[in-house]
């Protein structure tokens, strides 16, 4: 089933092209991941997904903003309230039919109950990271965009970030995700999308991005991909 | 998507606000620390300054006599000591000293000849002030002493223009009139005029004599006439210009009165524009910005809410400042609920602009400077008086204080608190305007 249809989406500042003529789908369950080089429009992809930014042209079908869970690249929380106090406020602003459910199953979720009465303020950078994504998913949204989830975290809390990711894309969330970490998304996502200077490029799996490029390590294929067209 | 995110957003941020010690220590000290301050000022005698003093005039001389009047010049003291507070010394030297060690900020010195110049009173007697430290010093103390001069100036005029009157009476009407110890009994000009027209009236009218009489009559005739104006002359010489104060536009506020609304609309001000400024700039700090305008919150709801709990405590810091203020100089009580209608009216309008500091910057940091850098100037201009700078000039100021609200809200507690001019109600309607006129630019600010 189709959760999500990019289609022909654009975004302008002026007269700088950020996103142009971006066409995918989103099937449910999916994970797709957003690679290019610094400066190729993935957050400004990702906001539009996420409703925070209107597009210029193309259209948008899926589910409403709060059927979508965002995670910022930047932890977007508030380090004078504590873990719980975060998590009640936003399920009350998502309009969580039980705001007080919600919030147990997001500490349970992401191993924060022991700290649930902590500053955020005060917590480490990995599990502010935590707070970050548990906020994205207190409404429990039918998809989930993430802008470079673990770029912050220790490969210990990256495994457990996608071990947590992945437990939620087996209950059927669809999930897109932002990453200068080609092994992460060789890894993780199903589906490639790479975007340079705002156009997409590429869409298709991993393996075919090598098999484009006949190369084995997808890195070396994604460089060369861009070089090819002049990146 | 209408207020139904106002609530919580409220009480996030007065949790946050909880925990931030320092803002709230500042908030509840702020109003106290002022409302002391002005309170003491307003209820307490100032101070006189201290200036050394020496009078030279020896006792015996003290008294002077102008024709029949005495005249005792330490009266004269006695006006000036209203103004200063005097150090007797018993020279010019320790005089001097006391004024270079700063033991007195200046000296006023009464030469041994002052009444014997006031006595002939055809110079100008002269006392001698010496003055040290800084303008503003001496600015004090000049204006004390010249005050007090000028009175004592006018109480002197008055007995001289006695004297005088006395005689152009005597001249006039005559009498007895004492000098060097013997007694003068003076026929007077009405008399003299009389006693010449019986004598005109008993001469033949070919007399040469009669002829030369007659015109001696007429001389008379004329200084009666004119000696007796110019007592009036002289009773106005005595206080040439007086005062009659006249208000155009409604009703004036004293000054004392003046400076409580101005210590109220400054501390409304500074708690509204930092606080909405603050709490906005603190969702970009936070990066929560995006995450609530992204269909969680709409910008006018978000805008809504700073503006309102920044309204709010400013109206709650500033009611208390008043209320402490009021332990100290009488308020009007019965006026309590315009003074907080003018409160809210004042703290919206600064928590508009506010927002709409806080939408432009992305740092909490950021925000309270440009907060400071705007209000500041705001105050200074709002309270320039019309002459004191050229006419485009304070036209040019005019247009400045018309759109930011500081003016307005002055205005607006002034007439609360002191039902001065402009009304309440066109100071609120102003406040409106800015309000509308704030927030949309705040909107524009927070477009994404």
């Amino acid at each position: 089933m189709t959760q999500l249809v990019a289609s022909a989406l654009s975004k302008r500042f002026g007269a700088r092209v950020a996103v142009s003529d971006v066409s995918f789908e989103l099937a449910q369950g999916e994970v797709l991941a957003i690679i290019g080089p610094n400066g190729a429009g993935k957050t400004t992809l990702l906001s539009m997904l996420a409703g925070g930014l209107a597009p210029s042209s193309g259209e948008l079908r899926g589910p409403t903003a709060r059927g979508v869970g965002w995670v910022p690249q930047q932890t977007a929380v508030y380090s004078k309230l504590s873990v719980a106090e975060n998590l009640r406020l936003f399920a009350r602003l998502e309009r969580a039919a039980d705001p007080g459910a919600a919030v147990a199953r997001m500490l349970e979720q992401t191993g924060l109950r022991e700290r649930a009465g902590d500053l955020v303020g005060s917590l480490s950078g990995g599990n502010r990271q935590r707070v970050n994504i548990a906020v994205g998913l207190i409404a429990d949204p039918a998809v989930l965009l993430l802008d470079e989830p673990s770029a912050s975290l220790d490969p210990r809390q990256r495994s457990r970030l996608w071990e947590f990711i992945n437990a939620r894309v087996a209950t059927g969330t669809s999930v897109v995700f932002a990453t200068h970490d080609i092994a992460e998304a060789e890894r993780y996502a199903g589906r490639l999308l790479v975007l340079a200077d705002g156009e997409m490029l590429f869409s298709g799996t991993p393996a075919g991005l090598g098999a484009a490029e006949h190369e084995h390590d997808l890195e070396r294929a994604f460089v060369s991909f861009l070089a090819e067209r002049g990146h | 998507m209408g207020f139904v995110g106002l609530r919580p957003l409220l009480g996030k941020d007065l949790r946050i606000l909880g925990r931030s010690p320092a803002m709230v220590g500042l908030l509840i000290a702020y109003p106290i620390a002022i409302a002391i301050l002005i309170g003491l000022a307003l209820s307490s005698s100032p101070a006189l300054p201290r200036v050394a003093f020496l009078n030279e005039i020896p006792p015996s001389q003290a008294t002077i006599r102008l024709g029949s009047e005495k005249i005792n010049t330490t009266r004269y003291e006695h006006e000036l000591f209203q103004a200063i507070q005097p150090v007797p010394v018993n020279s010019e030297a320790q005089a001097l000293a006391d004024v270079r060690s700063g033991a007195t900020i200046a000296a006023l010195i009464i030469p041994p000849g002052l009444p014997e110049e006031l006595a002939s009173a055809s110079q100008t007697a002269y006392v001698k002030v010496i003055y040290n430290g800084n303008a503003v010093n001496q600015s004090l103390v000049e204006t004390a002493i010249e005050s007090k001069l000028a009175q004592a100036n006018a109480l002197l005029a008055s007995q001289l223009s006695h004297v005088a009157d006395s005689y152009i009476d005597l001249l006039l009407t005559g009498g007895n009139l004492s000098f060097l110890g013997s007694t003068y009994d003076v026929l007077g000009l009405v008399d003299s005029r009389t006693i010449l027209a019986r004598v005109i009236a008993g001469l033949p009218k070919s007399s040469p004599v009669s002829a030369r009489l007659k015109a001696v009559e007429n001389f008379a005739q004329i200084a009666v006439s004119h000696l007796g104006g110019s007592k009036q002359v002289i009773g106005a010489v005595a206080a040439p210009i007086a005062v009659r104060q006249q208000v155009l536009s409604g009703r004036r506020t004293p000054l004392n009165n003046y400076a409580i609304a101005i210590a109220v609309a400054v501390s409304l001000m500074f708690v509204c524009v930092l606080l909405a400024s603050g709490m906005l700039a603190l969702e970009r700090e936070e990066h929560t910005l995006g995450r609530l305008r992204r269909g969680l919150v709409s910008a006018g709801l978000l805008l809504t809410e700073k503006a309102l709990l920044a309204a709010l405590l400013g109206v709650a810091v500033s009611f208390a400042m008043l209320c402490g203020i009021g332990l100290f100089v009488p308020l009007g009580w019965g006026r309590a609920a315009l003074w907080l209608v003018a409160m809210l009216g004042g703290g919206l309008a600064f928590a508009a602009l506010g927002v709409a500091m806080g939408a432009l910057v992305r740092e909490v940091r950021a925000a309270s400077l440009l907060a400071l850098l705007i209000s500041l100037p705001l105050i200074f201009l709002a309270l320039v008086p019309n002459a004191a700078v050229a006419a485009w000039l304070f036209d040019v100021i005019r247009v400045i204080s018309a759109i930011f609200p500081f003016k307005a809200a002055l205005e607006a507690l002034d007439a609360a608190i002191n039902q001065s001019q402009p009304s309440l109600l066109v100071a609120l309607g102003h406040l409106a305007a800015l309000i509308v006129g704030f927030g949309a630019l705040a909107r524009i600010a927070l477009r994404p």
